[in-house]
């Protein structure tokens, strides 16, 4: 296994596949009566978040609890990093507490490689979100509810067409999909308005259109992006959030282009009424609120797979 | 005054051996009348092999006093400018306080002339506190003991193109020049590295070649429309080589200089996200990276010119966003651009010393420098061994800082040593400390 979490790029197919196969094997041992693994016992896994996310900063805490290990958490609010203490004083502060892992959400790029290149810190570290950069472990969980909803569970994605809708000039999710999902065999369409799509994504392993309505048709899942209202009218990448929602929201009439068994997800926070009405969110076909139930099962597989690997190391 | 020194078997400009006769200042004799002409006690100094260039002229220096002592010092920019072959900087305006006015534009000169490892031109600011609003005192600084020609807002571009087309207007009374930081503002908000297919896939905000090209053609139209004097600064895209080519066979009176870096490195160096390769204008593609060695081979571009921009270390040592732009190349410019240009056969050793002395001192309306190696003329040379290779070392850097990209990297040449008129800033690649009583150097150095 590899050694840090950083980008969806760093799982190759056996590599992702072990990750999403290691996670279906903790959510059945969730279905039991005892929740908790002695698996981490005595490690410590610290939780570093420079920037506000409830939703994976607590999902990551469950996924290191459930497992027994040491759980620490360093928010940026009312800690010293907001006070301007570098990256990398904290980071050897960390190092001086013996954190097996650290979870690193920040708003800059590439911190998360700073943090593992820089010798500051010994464990692993994994990316739970960088900037516009990558979160790999939605993209994992992601591709892990795809999995059981398009492909019974088992294996990868082979020949399933995922259409992801929106920012995905900002979006970190859409980099980390993009990626897993191509590793994972599935024909990946990104849609949105010109504006919203980085320069250079020719060189990515999708494909790209302007036109939703075209792209339901040959779903099997589709995936909406939030998008922030200040990217329209002050940020100027589209006139207005009503003219947004019309031209790449998902809406009932939308619903019905995609096929029969196609599925509707989005990372949350959503921003209901924008990207996706509350009828489309709320629908029988919507996974939403079973991504996030997954996301701790294929957080707690990805801090089985990094933590118990150097353990043996380090027992030997 | 210092002795007499008699260089032996020198090449001058990487030709024929010869010996040089350095006295007072000067070169006094060449060839067979140096050593006829060298009188009773010189100093002889075996330097079979090494080339001799003229000092080499930086138009484009960030010696960061007054204000970032914590950064770089006159006094250590400048001895890292001799370490590295250069008898003349240019020191940017981009100070605390900004070099607007003539009292801080004499105080970095007379720094400069204390410290003594060589020549500090300063470069005046267009603009008052280099805010782009209003034109700094661009006459007083001109008119000062600091002899002001080239005037750049440098760090920040001169965007607004009323204030551009005065600014090139107004320094023609005392022949001057803008030197421009091409940036369009709006198109590089948060920009953080070079604009294409890796900023799309490492999250980092682009910043295009566009907002270089659209400023640059702006303003060689500028310029020639008030028949003025236009420098572009640090050009770093394909699409500016051209631009500024197109102005040349016009006939328009442009020059435009590149960075080492920009010689040698591209942007596949951000997918790294370590904050020393990030830099501003950003590192960019091969493309570009071939295009400027081309433009620099043709003349379309005049001159290498370093943008030395030292940092401490807390600057760099954060995560990418976070980190300050730019690079040390005062110590590494010239094996640089040995890598870039001879060792790819684009430059001769008299094209170096076109593009690294010559022209770049024309640009700045210097005087005594950029000369031809002749009996005569000022004695400002360097002696470079092309044959060495050596490892780069931060820490064995003269600069305060230690941002240098090229950290471990293996280039090749090295500094033998510089004369300042006549007195050695580095002898065998050390630093001579000016006014150090010393006794002559005799020997070998080669
Ligand atoms: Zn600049």
């Amino acid at each position: 296994m590899i050694r840090h979490l950083l980008s969806a790029a760093d799982l190759d197919h056996t590599e992702a596949l072990r990750v999403l196969d290691t996670a279906a094997e903790l959510l059945a041992l969730a279905d039991r009566p005892i929740k908790k693994l002695p698996t981490l016992r005595g490690r410590t896994v610290v939780n570093l978040f420079f920037e506000d996310s409830t939703r994976t900063r607590i999902s990551f805490e469950a996924a290191a609890k459930r497992l027994s290990a040491d759980v620490i958490t360093f928010s940026a609010k009312g800690s010293s990093v907001s006070k301007g203490e570098s990256l990398k004083d904290t980071a050897l502060t960390l190092q001086a507490l013996g954190a097996d892992a650290v979870i690193v959400r920040h708003q800059s790029s590439g911190a998360p490689h700073r943090l593992a290149a820089s010798g500051w810190v010994d464990g692993s570290v994994v990316n739970a979100g960088d900037g516009t950069h990558e979160h790999p472990t939605q993209a994992l969980l992601d591709a892990f509810t795809l999995r059981r909803h398009l492909a019974g569970g088992v294996g990868d994605l082979d020949g399933r067409r995922i259409t992801i809708v929106g920012d995905v000039l900002h979006s970190r999710v859409a980099r980390s999909n993009a990626l897993l999902l191509a590793t994972l065999g599935a024909e990946v369409t990104l849609v949105a308005p010109p504006t919203l799509l980085p320069v250079g994504i020719d060189s990515w392993p999708v494909s790209t259109s302007y036109d939703l309505d075209g792209a339901l048709a040959k779903s099997d899942a589709v995936m909406m992006l939030r998008v922030q209202r200040e990217r329209g009218a002050a940020g100027g990448f589209f006139p207005s959030a009503r003219e947004y929602s019309r031209r790449y929201g998902i809406d009932s009439r939308r619903m019905a282009l995609l096929p029969d068994h196609a599925i509707v997800m989005h990372p949350g926070p959503m921003n209901r009424g924008v990207e996706i009405t509350a009828e489309v969110a709320d629908h029988e076909r919507s996974v939403i609120v079973e991504q996030v139930s997954n996301g701790v099962a294929v957080r707690m597989a990805v801090l089985y797979l990094l933590l118990s690997g150097s353990a043996g190391e380090q027992d030997a | 005054m210092n002795h007499p020194l008699l260089l032996k078997g020198v090449r001058p400009l990487g030709g024929q051996p010869t010996d040089l006769l350095l006295r007072d200042g000067v070169i006094a004799a060449t060839g067979a009348a140096a050593v006829a002409e060298a009188p009773a006690g010189t100093s002889e100094l075996d330097v079979a092999g090494l080339i001799a260039l003229p000092g080499l002229v930086d138009l484009h220096t960030h010696l960061r006093e007054p204000g970032r002592e914590d950064a770089e010092t006159v006094a250590s920019g400048t001895k890292a400018a001799a370490m590295g072959g250069f008898t003349a900087v240019h020191a940017m305006a981009n100070t605390d306080p900004v070099a607007d006015t003539a009292g801080v534009v004499e105080q970095v000169w007379r720094l400069g002339r204390e410290a003594g490892w060589c020549d500090v031109h300063p470069v005046g600011a267009v603009t008052v506190g280099i805010a782009g609003q209003r034109l700094a005192e661009l006459g007083a600084m001109a008119d000062s003991a600091a002899h002001v020609r080239i005037f750049s807002d440098d760090g920040h571009c001169v965007s607004d193109a009323v204030v551009m087309r005065r600014a090139l207007e107004y320094v023609k009374a005392f022949d001057g020049v803008i030197a421009q930081h091409a940036q369009e503002p709006r198109l590089t908000e948060g920009a953080q590295m070079n604009e294409g297919q890796l900023s799309g896939r490492l999250g980092l905000a682009g910043w295009p070649a566009v907002a270089e090209e659209a400023i640059v053609a702006r303003d060689v139209l500028l310029a020639a429309h008030v028949g003025s004097r236009l420098h572009v600064c640090h050009v770093s895209t394909a699409g500016s080589v051209e631009i500024i080519r197109w102005a040349k066979t016009k006939g328009w009176d442009v020059t435009a200089e590149v960075t080492p870096h920009h010689l040698l490195l591209t942007d596949e160096l951000a997918a790294s996200y370590d904050p020393l390769f990030k830099v501003n204008p950003p590192l960019r593609s091969a493309e570009d990276v071939q295009a400027l060695r081309e433009g620099l081979a043709d003349g379309a571009v005049d001159a290498v010119a370093t943008d030395h921009a030292p940092h401490p270390v807390e600057d760099k040592e954060c995560e990418w966003s976070a980190a300050a732009m730019g690079m040390l190349g005062l110590e590494t410019a010239l094996s640089v651009v040995q890598e870039a240009m001879i060792d790819t056969g684009l430059l001769d050793w008299a094209g170096v010393a076109d593009r690294m002395s010559t022209r770049p001192a024309a640009i700045g309306r210097l005087r005594g420098q950029g000369r031809p190696l002749s009996a005569g003329e000022p004695a400002n040379l360097v002696l470079v061994d092309a044959d060495a290779r050596r490892t780069v070392r931060p820490l064995g850097l003269a600069s305060l800082s230690r941002n240098t990209p090229f950290a471990d990297r293996e280039l090749p040449g090295r500094v033998v040593a510089t004369f300042l008129r006549g007195r050695p800033t580095v002898l065998d690649g050390q630093a001579v400390e000016p006014g150090t009583a010393r006794p002559a150097p005799v020997g070998s150095l080669r």
